[in-house]
């Protein structure tokens, strides 16, 4: 029985979860930005290091939870992208202008979602993954609305109630995915498990098992901001912090995919059932064609890049379509590198929107000029998510196409129009904001901070630190990709089938 | 068991309830005789699960009804009442679709729901079956109303009535896991937006028909 693991006596899944969740608690009580973002960095950088141990972690079931090849990697990036986030966060709160109140939420929202983040992916039991993906929902709901502007209540509201409508459509799923294992385990907690539903899913009912999975793919696909179900998704992250948009493309979107994958792998299992690959294949060249072509309208900057994240996370959609251990590898080195790459383009494009006080394209030109090493940076931020080489985003979309002219030919075609509007969109963007004459930078006041030259220097570095390291890891990535790591995608790439 | 004996029919009687009470709400323009529906909704959700929990045996099930007894027929009615009487909004309100084609959407929805669920589970036992068809039918006028409903308070009671229909299935499906858990997470979803609306006073749902209005929020006006 696969279920039979030996326990390891240490439950290290549930010690990644509640560390951050301790941390909110500790956040909830520090009034004082400086300690508030200290300790935030220190929080997310003790998660870093426990994630880093499940590297270590035999694998394997522990109750609700379990490890496995599929989720450490993303585990291990969601707590990076954690760290870099906080350290970002602590140059850039102060540009936010919170007050103590909203500091602490802000904060304490933050801690939560990467606990629920972790769960979300740590869990085996599929309703404990519904009740994390549910409170990360909750939590970013928070931190869009955290400034409580009019567009930020916007965007929280819709985020909330199409989400809302979403995993509403997820639980149903669940639901009947007991159903469908329900005459083969009775009752109890098995009957939720992943691991024994896909063990067993070969014998379920396939009308059963088809049904529970277009209520998971819908649910958790309206998360993962799959075309029709993506509105909500540009709106979430315009607004709100802008470290808050790194955490959501970079991490939430994994998530919810993840979900899909962990859905379809059931599914897939069983022969008579729907192939859940085609449906998988049709809402990722939707959201891929629809986002390129969006990508020309857009005149804000988040904007364009929350568009951005629509269209990456189709073509991670496409490959795990195509399915197979080439398709699935493909799929997953686009979600890490999708992750690194986007929250490097947020941070530079935070520390930009900050200098210039607006996000729109128009007034965000030239830096380069102005500022050469921002300027810098996020050009090739932006080239990394354009899908150039050397990054890793290139090496995934290139394993992706000649997956595709092998298998389906006829795709080839809507996929290379999309990755092509997309890329050009993407250069187009790049020359924009990087390029040509600088626009003049917003006027500073004292309550912005950052006169003096000292301070400026310090803060910058929060920004660009994380961006060079998001930059170094997607190039590694991307063209020389470590042994052990290759090995451990490579048995993940087995999983979802 | 089948048709005809008192345990089956009595849980038919309650989920079909339900999916009345679910019409009801769909052609209701009145925003407090939503709100009255749906705490009625509320009450017979709680007897399902109550009747539920005695045929199966499972006890955890009168945890369930007694949660959303409390919160979905008493504490979450009074709540938007007060809320309707402090934003002033104790009047009928538009549909973005009329009574008569919303109704027959109504119906075609839960043809839908019966002809998707009956076929495909016929190896579950009947009631589970009925009672999916039934929760499933109650899931998408729960959703059918969101979609046609532009006012806040009566977007929120579509999604509560989406987790009524969520809950009967939950305890339907006899020796479900986590039950209580499941159930409990989702009402604290509903609480927060009840609370969301409390504290920032939305009275309309923002992505209305006048989509001028819109442009500015979302930073792409000219």
């Amino acid at each position: 029985m696969p279920f039979d693991f030996p326990l390891p006596s240490f439950p290290l899944p549930w010690a990644v979860v509640f560390l951050p969740w301790a941390g909110a608690l500790l956040l909830a009580f520090l009034p004082r930005e400086r300690q508030a973002t200290l300790a935030n960095i220190g929080v997310s950088a003790a998660g870093f290091l426990l994630a880093l141990a499940l590297l270590a972690h035999p694998g394997g079931i522990q109750g609700w939870t379990h490890v496995d090849a599929l989720n450490t990697p993303l585990v291990v990036l969601s707590f990076l992208i954690g760290l870099t986030t906080a350290v970002f966060s602590h140059g850039a709160v102060g540009a936010e202008r919170f007050d103590a109140l909203r500091l602490r939420a802000y904060h304490v929202a933050f801690q939560v979602f990467m606990g629920a983040q972790a769960l979300a992916l740590l869990a085996d039991n599929m309703g404990v993954m519904w009740v994390a993906i549910e409170i990360a929902t909750m939590a970013s709901v928070l931190m869009v609305a955290v400034h409580g502007t009019p567009p930020a209540i916007e965007a929280a509201w819709k985020l909330f109630i199409l989400c809302g409508v979403g995993i509403t459509l997820a639980l149903f799923g669940t639901i009947i995915l007991y159903l469908a294992a329900q005459p083969l385990v009775g009752h109890g907690d098995s009957g939720l498990s992943w691991t024994v539903l896909r063990g067993l899913a070969e014998q379920a009912d396939p009308g059963v098992l088809n049904l529970a999975f277009v209520f998971l793919l819908v649910g958790y696909g309206t998360k993962a901001g799959l075309v029709p179900l993506h509105s909500w998704l540009p709106d979430a992250e315009a607004e709100g912090p802008i470290a808050i948009s790194a955490v959501l493309s970079g991490l939430l979107l994994n998530a919810a995919l993840h979900a899909v994958l962990r859905a379809k792998a059931i599914v897939g299992a069983h022969d008579g059932a729907v192939a859940p690959g085609r449906f998988l294949l049709a809402f990722g060249l939707a959201s891929l064609l629809l986002a390129a072509f969006a990508l020309w309208r857009r005149r804000d900057a988040r904007r364009f890049f929350a568009w951005s994240s629509i269209e990456h996370m189709g073509l991670a959609a496409i490959a795990f379509g195509l399915g197979g251990v080439a398709g699935n590898l493909a799929g997953l080195l686009h979600m890490l590198g999708h992750s690194l790459c986007k929250s490097a383009v947020f941070f530079g494009l935070g520390a930009a929107v900050r200098l210039r006080g607006s996000q729109k394209t128009a007034d965000i030109a030239g830096l380069c000029a102005s500022h050469p090493g921002l300027g810098w940076a996020l050009a090739i931020a932006i080239a990394a998510v354009a899908g150039l080489p050397p990054f890793s985003l290139f090496a995934s979309e290139f394993l992706l196409l000649t997956e595709v002219a092998a298998r389906h030919a006829w795709l080839i075609l809507p996929l290379g129009i999309g990755l092509l509007t997309a890329t050009v969109a993407k250069l187009h963007i790049l020359q924009a904001l990087c390029l040509g004459d600088p626009t003049p930078d917003a006027p500073r006041d004292a309550a912005s901070g950052g006169a003096t030259g000292a301070d400026w220097f310090t803060r910058d570095w929060f920004t660009l630190g994380p961006v060079w390291l998001h930059l170094a890891l997607a190039l590694l990535l991307g063209a020389a990709l470590p042994g052990p790591l290759a090995m451990l995608l490579g048995q993940a790439a087995r999983i979802p089938g | 068991m089948t048709f005809g004996q008192l345990p089956y029919d009595v849980a038919h009687l309650f989920g079909g309830g339900m999916l009345l009470l679910s019409f009801m709400l769909l052609y209701q323009r009145r925003v407090t005789a939503v709100i009255n529906g749906l705490a009625i909704q509320g009450a017979i959700l709680a007897c399902a699960a109550a009747w539920q929990g005695g045929m199966q045996s499972a006890p955890q099930l009168y945890l369930t009804a007694l949660i959303a007894f409390a919160a979905k027929a008493v504490l979450i009615p009074l709540a938007l009442r007060v809320l309707i009487r402090r934003l002033d909004m104790d009047r009928t309100v538009d549909t973005a679709m009329g009574v008569g084609p919303s109704l027959i959407a109504g119906v075609a929805l839960v043809a839908l729901a019966i002809l998707v669920v009956l076929p495909i589970t016929t190896g579950a036992r009947a009631i589970a079956r009925e009672d999916l068809a039934l929760a499933l039918s109650v899931v998408l006028l729960g959703m059918l109303m969101m979609i046609t409903r532009r006012n806040a308070i009566l977007q929120v009671a579509g999604l509560m009535s989406m987790e009524n229909g969520l809950i009967l299935a939950a305890v339907g499906v006899a020796g479900m896991p986590l039950v209580v858990e499941l159930s409990t997470a989702a009402l604290v979803m509903v609480v927060l937006v009840v609370a969301g609306v409390f504290v920032f006073q939305i009275r309309e749902r923002f992505d209305s028909v006048d989509v001028s209005l819109l442009d500015p929020h979302r930073g792409e006006g000219r």
